[in-house]
């Protein structure tokens, strides 16, 4: 039986405090409701596994001050690894 | 995505002059972010680009670009901007200016720029108010609306910057919005790339002067009104002239070719020196 893929790995959403201005654009306008506003109006990660990684609360955002990050998959095998760890094929003759 | 960010750390002066004086959600911002991005993806360098611009709250924006900028008079803008291509053929002069300056005080440079086909890229941000002074009426604000100099309404029609610039004569004119920013890039890296007085409008919103005065809510609330009422140009030549009345267009209006100032200007100086024989 197949193994059931493992989820993918949500990105990571920084925002930079010092430059926000509370405005709402990121949190009204984000496609899956990963951002949300607190009492002050200030932007929150409330649920990060909805994370699409769509970029567009980081492209409106006024003030530059929000960014979203793909965190780094695991570096590609190379050629040889691979090789070994497949398992040596038999030999059918015919 | 953490790409586009890199790119905004490189070219904006963001160790000193950041947070910007914008108010909270103004589409300056994003404009700007575009213009970066826009700037990047065609790779100019810093030393080959100078940013021109007037007065008023867009006045602002080249204080936080790392480019050769030029702060001038209001309304100014493209005369300095031409100025400095003349002087200097092989830099790229973008001249960012905001409706009051582009059309009001400066509608004059405005139109004869583009009549004269200079290469010089202008960028209008349109957001139909003056909005750094007060919110006084500027001859983009549409009839009926209320700013702080018409209380009860405006009585004026509005510019049309888009439209003017094409019967003036610019060779490639382009409208967007600040909700449409990805559209926006594309659209500011064709006009770069584009010879001759290239023009791109950008509709935005100023929600502290015209959205509160017009009970248009808040920047997010103007920011849904361009959603509604842009259609880009191809979905528009499928649809009937009343649908489209109180929409506006947004892509490419206009691209073709034009004989440009500074080539023409270039042959007169050989014509008078006797090198080429007219």
């Amino acid at each position: 039986m197949k193994e059931p893929k493992k989820p993918k790995e949500p990105p990571n959403i920084d925002i930079y405090r010092a430059w926000c201005k509370g405005c709402g654009i990121c949190a009204a306008f984000c496609p899956t409701g990963v951002l949300a506003r607190d009492e002050a109006g200030y932007p929150y990660v409330q649920d990060i596994d909805k994370c699409i990684n769509c970029g567009w609360c980081e492209i409106r955002c006024p003030d530059f001050a929000i960014t979203v990050e793909q965190k780094k998959r695991r570096e590609r095998r190379t050629k040889e690894e691979r090789e070994k760890e497949r398992p040596a094929r038999e030999v059918t003759s015919g | 995505m953490v790409e586009v960010t890199k790119l905004i750390h490189k070219y904006l002066r963001h160790d000193k002059k950041f947070p910007h004086v914008w108010c909270p959600g103004c589409g300056i911002g994003i404009m700007l972010g575009a213009l970066v991005r826009a700037i990047d993806r065609v790779g100019y360098s810093k030393d080959e680009i100078v940013m021109v611009s007037g007065i008023g709250c867009t006045g602002r924006l080249p204080v936080y670009v790392d480019f050769n900028t030029l702060h001038t008079t209001h309304g100014r803008a493209l005369a300095f901007g031409t100025g400095v291509k003349l002087a200097n053929p092989n830099l790229k002069v973008i001249v960012v200016m905001g409706d009051g300056d582009a059309v009001a005080i400066g509608g004059n440079h405005f139109i004869h720029a583009a009549r004269r086909n200079i290469d010089i890229t202008a960028i209008i941000l349109n957001n139909s108010v003056y909005g750094m002074t007060g919110g006084q009426f500027s001859p983009t604000t549409p009839y009926g609306m209320k700013t702080t100099t018409t209380v009860y309404s405006n009585v004026e029609q509005a510019f049309k910057i888009s439209e003017l610039a094409v019967t003036a004569g610019a060779v490639f004119v382009a409208r967007g919005t600040v909700y449409h920013a990805k559209l926006l890039d594309g659209l500011m890296e064709k006009a770069f790339l584009k010879v001759g007085f290239s023009v791109v409008e950008v509709i935005s919103h100023c929600h502290t002067q015209f959205g509160r005065l017009n009970r248009m809510g808040s920047a997010v609330e103007m920011m849904q009104w361009q959603r509604e009422h842009a259609v880009t140009v191809e979905k528009a030549r499928q649809m009937k002239e009343k649908e489209l009345q109180d929409k506006f267009k947004i892509g490419v209006l206009v691209d073709r070719e034009l004989p440009v100032y500074q080539d023409e200007y270039e042959k007169v100086r050989k014509w008078s020196q006797g090198v080429v024989k007219k």
